[in-house]
């Protein structure tokens, strides 16, 4: 039976469970912190030595933990390309900006269990030489901040933080930035142009690739709130034990964001694909379903800038048989398990792990109108693709949605979107241009039946933008 | 001995090891590096790897003295690279023997293309670039599109227009019919940014060229883009003018018409305008200049780029100093005790009343403001009347891009001839005592305004023979006795000298007005009639035979100096 699994959630909701640090010491808070510093170093069956920072390292590649906050991507590898011999110093960033549409999770753990975050970056930081970190929170987390900020005092008073850390020698520190209200800061490049005081302008990758010319040049590594508390948990249980959780590549939890036409919108954490999308949408113990006489017209899986999956589709999945041998088959949507390499299969994403679920009441240019104004209001203007094209699928969904469309708009749409992708600085061309590209091409009918509609009564006073 | 140093004698620097790419199939070596904006060498970059192969990337951008910005995405063109066989770590091959090339594709959509930033994306042994593929075309293509939906399409009215890259680029990569239907985007017009440039918000394609030549060339973090997205604009920092000596480079910069300056807007179609090459004569730095002239009216100055001087660079100041060429003011005539006479009368006279007069009684003040040619041919006529020589030293405020303190060309030219001594003006107290004392009784002055340089008018008048040289009316040419009326730099062909040694031709743009001669011309003319000698009546001729008498110089030749001058050891 598909349940939750708590772990990074653990205590976070229970009774009289509070984010000041004597609650969290209480529960088992920093022992994995204590753990982490108190790791020796090792030899491996090739002869070379491990340091204990290195063996850090490892075990979280060996976790097969994987990035949190939309990309998917291995966190030990991640970690594993950052410039050691530089001579800079090397910087961690928390990426606390939790913005994407439908994605509500980071702010559970900012609120309710923030030291849970401290710790897992200060075993971070020490793993990579870390002395001096940021936790960039989104400028509409004002009480997050301040919890953070709190705990940050509280950590410090009690040694975990500062100078000679826990008396082992060790050295950090960690300052909150907060940002003031672009979505854009989200992209690690961008945040790094943020919190260092400019316009969050997305760097060009080449040369400007954060593990060699990160913050103020120097090799920074980002990560997403809940990776950085996964890291936590892989050095108390162990990488083995972590990677037993999960599916094969898909290891550990996640916190889904479920949000949309379900009874019980909400987080839940799940091993990550032990759950399918229906059962999420469905079980009693996540979504309890859709409203009565409603059904699903569509999904949208992985945050609003994932692409839209329609009801009724099935998808090719490879998988490994008992027997070791790779077979194919073919599933339902909503029997899709909710991991990152299903979805990618699907040809979309997990992305940041929040689902949008529309019923058949939602008509799907409606849906494309809104979250492609969302992404005309949020392309930070750097770039031509994205900025020109996002404002110009705004304005014609727009036209669409009052009245003014052409049978013509969907074809139309589907040419501005398709000039945007891969072309721009960062991955905000992609997140404009994808809802546009699914919703256009798997529900054309819709959108040319609404601007047909229009075209057959002319003479609707023009809607204004 | 020769003291020359010239590019071509430089120390060569170390080799750079080359590397193969193909462009469009065709295989070319390029240096594995390439110097970037700072002249640090980086990895060299497809846009540079094109440029080898004689294939222009369009760019908007992208410019070779700025950093890298990545924004306009003009550049994008399709690649392969080298596919590596996991097996053997080596280079898969084809059935043919060639190497097998995987064309760049989405990652996540592997049956479209993907391009790559020609300007930041650094190449590869082995790489293939396809400028001309359709898949670059179509990239081209489309983002041109969306430059030009939001864009006012103001051609008829706009500075820009015949030097524009959207113009060019939609010509060259662009579509014929626009297929955008939605209102446009409207943002300020005519924004007085500062003192000498307005901004055209609408026409801005926000390249931010303006905003990094300002920030990282001027040290002056003056502009920014406010706003978000489509509304992006580029504006003056709070409170702020964009006011320092350089803001005209950004019109330069600025790729479309957004950027214009208050000189030069609505004064003239840039298709009608004569380019001349020139170097501004503002200060001893020797900007190379493009002076703009149509109908023997200057209209405009631009720099042109020279690295060995100022760059692609100009200061404002240096920029707008050319209204005095064509001032109504000017001296159009030869005036002999102050009537109206003509230039074979004068120069006879001249000449005959020079060569009767004692020796050591002569003194002749030249300016820096002179070009080599002439200053070389002051100081033979002051070695045939063992004359005292000086020129006026003007001073100013220097600064740490181009302005230098010494306000004018050629004070190295004039150090070089002899005509100054070392440091100009040391000479001119004596040139005082000796009119004062009786001992001078002639001088000639040529350029310069003694009365401004510390000489009184009642000094001046106790001389027997006052010839001056000037182009407008000064309180020292009102009491000449001979006034000849003389060029600006744009008016004649010459040599200035600046601070570095650097030898860099002018040339002539303009019609002096009236019956006002290059220098040069009537000095060569004197110095012919008084000495006896010949000598050369064009300005080649002058140039080589200067150089063949001043050692700083031996060896150069005036068909040598090229359009970007050659520097010598001071």
């Amino acid at each position: 039976m598909p349940q939750e699994y708590r772990l990074i959630l653990k205590h976070a909701d229970q009774t009289g469970y509070t984010p000041d640090i004597e609650c969290y010491l209480r529960h088992g808070g920093y022992e994995a912190l204590r753990k982490a510093l108190a790791t020796t170093s090792r030899e491996l069956p090739d002869g070379k030595k491990q340091s204990p920072q290195e063996v850090i390292r490892d075990e979280v590649l060996k976790s097969g933990l994987r990035g949190r906050g939309g990309a998917g991507f291995s966190c030990g590898l991640k970690w594993s390309f950052v410039d050691r011999r530089s001579g800079k110093p090397i910087y961690l960033i928390c990426n606390a900006d939790e913005s994407e549409p439908g994605t509500f999770k980071d702010r559970q753990i900012l609120h309710k269990d923030p030291h849970q975050l401290i710790e897992g970056m200060i075993i971070s930081c020490w793993a990579n030489d870390v002395k001096l970190a940021y936790i960039y929170v989104r400028g509409e987390f004002p009480q997050a901040a301040r919890i953070i900020n709190q705990a940050l005092k509280e950590a410090r008073a009690k040694g975990f933080l500062g100078k000679n850390i826990l008396g082992t020698g060790v050295d950090l520190e960690i300052h909150l930035h907060r940002g003031a209200g672009a979505y854009i800061c989200g992209e690690e490049t961008g945040l790094i142009e943020s919190l260092e005081g400019k316009r969050p302008y997305p760097r060009i990758k080449p040369p400007y690739f954060p593990a060699v010319l990160g913050l103020y040049m120097c090799p920074t590594i980002v990560n997403n709130v809940e990776t950085l508390c996964a890291v936590r948990h892989i050095v108390s249980m162990g990488a083995g034990e972590y990677a037993k959780l999960g599916t094969v590549n898909n290891t550990g939890t996640r916190i889904i964001s479920l949000s949309g036409d379900v009874k019980r919108p909400g987080y839940y954490e799940v091993e990550v694909g032990k759950a399918t999308l229906g059962e999420l949408i469905h079980h009693e113990n996540f979504g309890q379903g859709l409203r009565p006489g409603r059904s699903i017209r569509a999904i949208i899986p992985g945050g609003s800038s994932s692409k839209v999956l329609k009801a009724g589709e099935r998808f090719k999945l490879k998988r490994k048989g008992a027997d070791g041998q790779m077979t194919t088959v073919e599933v339902d949507l909503l029997d899709l398990p909710y991991d990152f390499d299903s979805l990618q299969a699907a040809g979309t994403m997990s992305g940041s792990g929040a689902i949008i679920v529309l019923d058949d009441t939602r008509n799907p240019v409606d849906v494309l109108a809104n979250v492609s104004e969302f992404y005309a209001h949020e392309s930070c203007g750097q770039c031509t693709p994205c900025r020109e094209g996002a404002l110009w699928m705004s304005k014609a969904l727009h036209r669409l949605t009052h009245g003014e469309g052409r049978k013509s708009d969907a074809d139309y749409l589907l040419h501005i979107a398709q000039n945007i992708q891969g072309r721009t600085i960062c991955a905000f061309g992609e997140a404009a241009a994808w809802p546009t590209l699914s919703f256009v091409k798997k529900f054309k009918a819709e959108f040319e039946a609404r601007g047909a509609a229009d075209e057959a009564h002319p003479g609707k006073p023009p809607a204004s933008h | 001995m020769s003291a020359t140093v010239t590019a071509e004698n430089k120390p060569a620097p170390p080799p750079v090891e080359r590397i193969k790419v193909k462009v469009d199939g065709r295989e070319i070596e390029v240096p594995k590096t390439t110097p970037d904006w700072q002249g640090k060498p980086q990895a060299t970059t497809m846009l540079q790897a094109c440029a080898h192969a004689g294939v222009d990337v369009p760019h908007y951008c992208y410019h070779h003295k700025l950093p890298v910005a990545g924004n306009c995405r003009m550049c994008l063109v399709e690649f392969g690279t080298p596919v590596m066989d996991p097996a053997t770590k080596k280079p898969a091959l084809n059935e043919d023997g060639s190497p097998k090339i995987a064309r760049s594709v989405l990652p996540y959509e592997p049956g479209t293309p993907r391009g790559a930033i020609a300007c930041a994306t650094p190449i590869s042994p082995g790489m293939e670039l396809y400028p001309g593929s359709p898949a670059t075309a179509q990239m081209r293509e489309a983002v041109l599109e969306s430059l030009l939906i939001n864009h006012p399409l103001d051609c008829t009215i706009c500075d820009q227009a015949g030097e524009c890259k959207l113009q060019e680029y939609s010509v060259e990569h662009g579509q014929a019919a626009s297929r955008f239907v939605e209102t446009k985007v409207h943002k300020p017009k005519a924004v007085d940014l500062g003192p000498r440039i307005v901004l055209d918000d609408e026409r801005c394609i926000l390249c931010t060229r303006c905003i990094r030549f300002t920030k990282d060339i001027v040290n002056d973090d003056a502009l920014g883009i406010i706003n978000r997205g489509s509304y992006n604009t580029i504006a003056a920092a709070p409170g702020r003018q964009f006011d320092n000596n350089y803001t005209l480079n950004t019109v330069d910069l600025c790729p479309v018409g957004a950027l214009t300056s208050k000189d030069f807007r609505f004064k003239m179609r840039v298709w009608f305008l004569k380019e001349t090459k020139s170097v501004c004569p503002g200060c001893a730095t020797g900007c190379n200049i493009i002076i703009g002239s149509r109908e023997n009216v200057i209209q405009r100055l631009e720099p042109r780029e020279n690295d060995a001087v100022n760059g692609p660079w100009m200061c404002d100041s240096g920029r707008l100093d050319y209204k005095w060429v064509g001032a109504s003011n000017r001296l159009k005539e030869v005036l002999v005790g102050g009537k109206p006479s003509t230039w074979q009368t004068a120069l006879s006279e001249i000449g005959s009343r020079l060569v009767t007069a004692a020796p050591g009684s002569v003194a002749i003040v030249g300016s820096a403001r002179l070009s080599t040619e002439e200053l070389f041919l002051l100081k033979q006529l002051a070695r045939k009347f063992d004359a005292i020589t000086d020129v006026v030293e003007h001073l100013g405020e220097a600064d740490r891009l181009l302005v230098h303190a010494e306000k004018a060309p050629n004070y190295s030219g004039a150090r070089i001839t002899g005509l100054a001594y070392t440091e100009a003006g040391i000479n001119l107290p004596r040139i005082r005592a000796g009119i004062e004392t009786g001992s001078i009784k002639s001088l000639v002055v040529v350029g310069e305004d003694l009365v401004a340089a510390g000489f009184s008018s009642d000094l001046l008048g106790r001389l027997s023979l006052l010839v001056v040289s000037d182009i407008v009316p000064t309180p020292t040419t009102s009491i000449a006795h001979y006034v000849l009326p003389g060029c600006a730099y744009a008016e004649k062909r010459g040599t200035f000298i600046n601070a570095k040694g650097r030898v860099q031709k002018f040339m002539k743009a303009v019609e002096p007005p009236g019956t006002a001669r290059p220098e040069w011309e009537f000095l060569h003319e004197l110095v012919h009639q008084v000495t006896g000698g010949n000598g050369y009546s064009t300005i080649e001729g002058l140039f080589n035979l200067l150089a063949r008498e001043l050692a700083p110089l031996a060896g150069l030749e005036w068909s040598r100096l090229g359009d970007t001058g050659v520097t010598v050891t001071l």
